[in-house]
């Protein structure tokens, strides 16, 4: 089996514009193609689309307006892991021999209909996801005494980081009282919680080793996958304050890369809300049960950036098809030092942690220099 | 079987395997442990509040019903942890079930 490494990047902004889903997987894979003039767009024999957006032959389609006839071309949907899905797969086909270079393509609009998963309909009335972060939030709060004020620290946190993100939403700061005083979407969750649903695109390329040594002086290789689904249905979770997927997919992730979570010098975590971030780093094992929200304190208090350097969803915004990728790029600036005001001093290993619908599916992905 | 049907009418209903008598949530035709025939089983069903929140003035709740499967349901009074209720009005409405515990 081929090694299968990263070779090329290339993001737009996230922001609340009103564009087409066609051009902005166009944005970031034009940018991709631009800033790797080594990369010879015929080499790409596998275009990879990870969306949520209805339209139709996404993949086909950026495969012609970037100007290229590759062998596999189609779309990739799981809702927000649709990127780490997406490089899961690529990865396959390199690593299979069915293919040589992929590029992968995410993108989504603001209004995209990922948000709602229409078919759970154990959450009754209660589908959006502010309901599941909830009880999410609720669940681990009385499970661990945790309060408002210590899970607040994630939206400081991630609300600063961002600001060193030039293509992050956030574009301002916000103290421990600006997030309790936000807007009360219920009782257990505030406006400044929430990851929000937003425009934008990142690509990426992936190649197998003998298609790296030409294309980049830099490469990042994946070294570990580590997926797994619990169920589909939010009510099928055994709990609420914890993330057996991502503990599960985090162990095989682990064990494929021959490497411990203590190994680990920087990570992205899905924060889709505040309460994420902890339960996110008690199932990876970089924190113990229930002192998740004690590292974010320490990280926070101490300038560490080693959590969520680009702003994590909170600050950086949450174009789900482009998440995962966007995630899995911010790892691999830091891992070639190339993250400027937000890098992790000497960072040799990193790990991307996306997922889906409460958790009921987790990627995890190890990426090393 | 047709769970939709029955909740339609405010009735609700829960699939039962009619060959390893499991229950099969979310309501489907066929058992997803041993694919058998799904039949739908009426009665007076008890449920237990497993966490909840509120909104506006309106709480909601991760209910387990006969110690089996998990729903989200309204109810109009502050809930407790582990309290026994038992749903009280469903239906569908704009293609979204709704549940309502007492």
């Amino acid at each position: 089996m081929t090694k299968v490494g990263i070779a090329a990047y290339g993001i737009t902004p996230f922001t609340k514009d009103d564009k087409k889903i066609e051009s902005l997987l166009f944005e970031s894979s034009r940018i991709l193609l631009k800033n790797n003039p080594r990369i010879q767009k015929n080499d790409i024999d596998t275009v990879l689309v990870s969306t949520n957006n209805n339209s139709k032959y996404l993949s086909p389609i950026l495969s012609e307006m970037v100007g290229i006839q590759p062998k596999i071309a189609h779309s990739i949907e799981n809702l927000c892991n649709s990127g780490t899905n997406s490089i899961v797969s690529a990865y396959s086909y390199i690593a299979s021999g069915l293919a040589d270079m992929v590029l992968i393509s995410g993108a989504e609009r603001y209004d995209s209909p990922g948000q709602i998963l229409e078919w759970d309909n154990s959450r009754g009335e209660y589908k959006h996801p502010i309901f599941w972060a909830s009880i999410f939030t609720s669940s681990y709060k009385r499970k661990f005494s945790v309060t408002n004020e210590q899970l607040a620290f994630v939206s400081v946190k991630n609300h600063k980081q961002a600001q060193n993100n030039p293509n992050a939403l956030s574009k301002k700061m916000y103290s421990i009282q600006d997030v309790i005083d936000s807007k009360k979407i219920t009782d257990d969750l505030r406006l400044l919680d929430c990851s929000r649903s937003c425009t934008g695109s990142a690509s990426i390329i992936l190649a197998s080793e003998s298609m790296m040594k030409n294309i980049t002086d830099q490469p990042i290789w994946i070294s570990g996958i580590g997926q797994k689904t619990t169920s589909a249905g939010f009510t099928k979770n055994d709990s609420f304050n914890s993330m057996d997927s991502t503990k599960i997919a985090t162990q095989s992730a682990l064990e494929m890369a021959n490497k411990t979570i203590q190994d680990i010098d920087v990570t992205e975590i899905h924060d889709a809300f505040s309460v994420c971030e902890p339960m996110a780093l008690e199932a990876i094992g970089l924190s113990k049960t229930g002192e998740g929200v004690s590292l974010i304190k320490e990280l926070y208090e101490t300038e560490n950036y080693k959590v969520n350097p680009r702003g994590g969803l909170i600050g950086s915004g949450h174009p789900l098809g482009a998440t995962g990728i966007a995630q899995t790029i911010e790892i691999t600036q830091q891992l070639q030092s190339n993250a400027k005001n937000r890098q992790v001093e000497n960072a040799k290993v990193g790990l991307v942690h996306n997922m889906s619908a409460a958790a009921t599916s987790s990627t995890i992905l190890v990426l090393e220099k | 079987m047709n769970f939709e049907l029955e909740l339609s009418k405010g009735s609700f209903c829960i699939p039962e395997c009619t060959v390893c008598k499991k229950i099969v949530w979310p309501p489907i035709e066929f058992c997803s442990h041993c694919m058998g025939k799904v039949s739908l089983k009426k009665g007076d069903f008890q449920g237990k509040i497993i966490e909840f929140s509120k909104q506006n003035e309106e709480y909601f709740c991760v209910v387990e019903i006969e110690n089996s499967f998990k729903i989200i349901a309204k109810i109009s009074k502050e809930p407790q942890i582990d309290q026994i209720v038992k749903i009280s009005k469903c239906g569908i409405n704009e293609g979204n079930y709704f549940f309502q515990i007492s």
